[in-house]
């Protein structure tokens, strides 16, 4: 990877953080686990994924779905950034005159498919993934599920029909943050090891940072597919990542700061003061 | 192959939007699975990612006939349905196998006796109920060109009519017509023979009795229903089916909508799931024979007489 381009991707993620956070106010968002998710989706759509703004219809496009869709904040802010929507639209966050609220809305360019209750894209992406085989094509889907998702015996249901077809276009990313809404996942219902799992299910799985746009680069770019296999790459993250003082606080699951407060996190964000929260923040949803 | 498994490879050929799909029930389709090659898709017993695989694949322009059991297509995924099919406005169609009492001997986790009324209650999702092969065949390629998401009650049994009504979404038939009908019996499906072998019994005794069968139950033809209750001293709703949710529920919702009431008996399995057994007794220990079904009509028209003679 160049430096111009990680550079570029620092830089985009960045912008996509102050997103979320401005996102965070005024009724509030899941900021922690769109945190999480920035860099995978910065990179992905970056540097992996077949789209662009010209391309949204385009039946060879690679598809992205966001089974964890409250992380949604991540996705618009990319999309802001993207170009996909206007930047003005996220400034509708929660007003009843857009489609901008807490999970994924398919009205928003770009969005492939609507989620909010979890364990429901992977199977949607296995008939995505099937339809493309059926026509030949070489488009590829990924699914981005959350790790406290994989709670969801539909996931496992899923990983038996896409390794049985072998679904070699199919790679679901796990967001690892270690996070469940209010507990960590390994305090409830431990899920290591993850990778073993999957490759018992007769897929191929990676590990790789999901902060790091080189470690990104290196899976991706890399041996990522088997043929004749679907693929897992779990993408070990932090919740809140950017911003130490919501960053793995299980009560910064969701958050609904003042707006002074959201400016001192953005200064946080920038490598500036800490800022000091005193707002009611374990909302649980 | 039978009629259905023909509909189906009809459907493939003729329609490159059609893909079959399964969640490994396969008793009506044995001989699909090497004739349709790779548009034939079984997830294995998994129905809730059926339903997910085919949100998927209508995504991207097909349009999927899953099939599963009645009561395991409707209610496993249920909220598959609901969000994947429902919000997203979908073209899936859902067919259940064994609905109603056909489930004879399966025990109640079989019983696909409440599809009507989860199935209905889901926006975008529309019902429709053949009353035998010749519906069901007729019926299918009608819902295809109508669009959206259905619920298919399926039924491939006996043709209950010489000649059906042309088959038009949302719209009922008169099976068995009568001049001022003292009766009119609503009905769907396996019930629809039933209905019109008990009309024969009534007409016998002396009660006139038209008997309609409902098709689509959403849409519903609402106008059948006010012509019944205007046209007829009794409504009948007769249906396998619990009292709650099914064809009495559409009838009272239409009844409301019109600012009617009508003297109403309904037929149905009741509150509570029927007790397993060959299907012939099953019908007989809930009153759901000919016999059984024109007994009760009589005695509701003869009680209702005295009612309005008093």
């Amino acid at each position: 990877m160049t430096d111009v381009t990680l550079n570029h991707l620092q830089q985009q993620a960045l912008r996509v953080r102050e997103h979320i956070l401005r996102m965070s106010t005024n009724g509030g968002c899941f900021t922690g686990a769109s945190l999480s998710c920035t860099d995978l989706l910065v990179y992905l759509y970056n540097e992996v994924l077949n789209i662009g703004a010209d391309m949204l219809d385009n039946p060879s496009r690679d598809y992205l779905l966001l089974s964890k869709g409250h992380d949604v904040p991540a996705l618009y802010g990319l999309f802001a950034e993207l170009g996909f929507i206007d930047a003005a639209r996220l400034d509708n966050h929660l007003s009843v005159t857009d489609h901008v609220y807490w999970h994924p809305n398919r009205a928003i360019p770009g969005v492939e498919f609507h989620s909010g209750s979890l364990g429901h894209l992977l199977s949607v992406g296995i008939g995505i993934a099937l339809d493309i085989r059926l026509r030949g094509g070489s488009n590829r889907v990924f699914v981005v599920v959350g790790d406290g998702e994989l709670n969801e015996g539909t996931i496992w249901e899923g990983c038996l029909t896409a390794a049985a077809y072998g679904l070699d276009n199919l790679i679901v990313i796990v967001d690892r943050n270690h996070f469940q809404a209010n507990v960590r996942t390994e305090d409830l219902i431990p899920l290591e090891p993850i990778t073993t799992k999957f490759e018992a299910f007769g897929w191929t799985a990676h590990t790789v940072d999901g902060h790091s746009f080189t470690a990104l680069e290196d899976c991706f770019q890399g041996a990522l597919v088997n043929a004749g296999r679907p693929t897992a790459v779990v993408a070990t993250t932090q919740r809140g990542a950017g911003v130490p003082s919501i960053a793995e606080r299980a009560d910064r699951w969701f958050c609904n700061f003042t707006a002074e407060e959201v400016g001192n996190l953005i200064d946080e964000l920038h490598g500036r003061a800490a800022a000091e929260l005193t707002s009611e923040t374990l909302i649980v949803r | 192959m039978i009629p259905y498994e023909r509909l189906l490879l009809d459907l493939v050929q003729s329609d490159e939007r059609i893909v079959i799909v399964t969640a490994e029930n396969r008793g009506h389709m044995r001989s699909l699975p090497p004739v349709l090659g790779n548009r034939f898709i079984d997830v294995g017993i998994a129905e809730q990612t059926m339903i997910g695989v085919a949100a998927g694949l209508a995504l991207r322009g097909r349009i999927p006939i899953v099939h599963a059991l009645a009561s395991f297509v409707t209610l496993r995924p249920f909220e598959f349905i609901r969000d994947d099919v429902g919000i997203a406005g979908l073209p899936v169609i859902m067919v259940g196998m064994v609905p109603g009492v056909l489930s004879d001997g399966n025990g109640p986790t079989h019983q696909a006796i409440d599809d009507v009324q989860v199935m209905r209650g889901i926006p975008n999702v529309n019902v429709f109920c053949p009353a035998d092969t010749a519906e069901l065949i007729a019926g299918l390629p009608e819902l295809i060109k109508a669009g959206g998401a259905w619920y298919v009650r399926y039924l491939a049994g006996e043709n209950v009519v010489e000649q059906h009504a042309p088959f038009a979404v949302g719209t009922a038939e008169t099976v068995v017509e009568a001049n001022q009908p003292v009766v009119t019996i609503l009905t769907y499906g396996y019930l629809t023979k039933t209905a019109i072998d008990a009309a024969g019994i009534l007409a016998n005794r002396g009660i006139a009795t038209r008997v309609v069968n409902m098709r689509t139950l959403k849409p519903i033809d609402a106008d059948a229903i006010v012509r019944a209750a205007a046209e007829s001293h009794v409504v009948v709703t007769l249906e396998d089916h619990f009292r709650t949710g099914g064809l009495r529920s559409i009838v009272a919702e239409t009844l409301l909508d019109a600012r009617l009431t009508a003297d109403v008996r309904s037929i149905d399995l009741g509150h509570t799931w029927f007790t397993p057994g060959r299907l012939g007794e099953v019908l007989d220990c809930h009153g759901l024979t000919a016999d059984h079904i024109s007994n009760a009509i009589a005695h509701h028209v003869e009680h209702s007489r005295e009612l309005l003679d008093a």
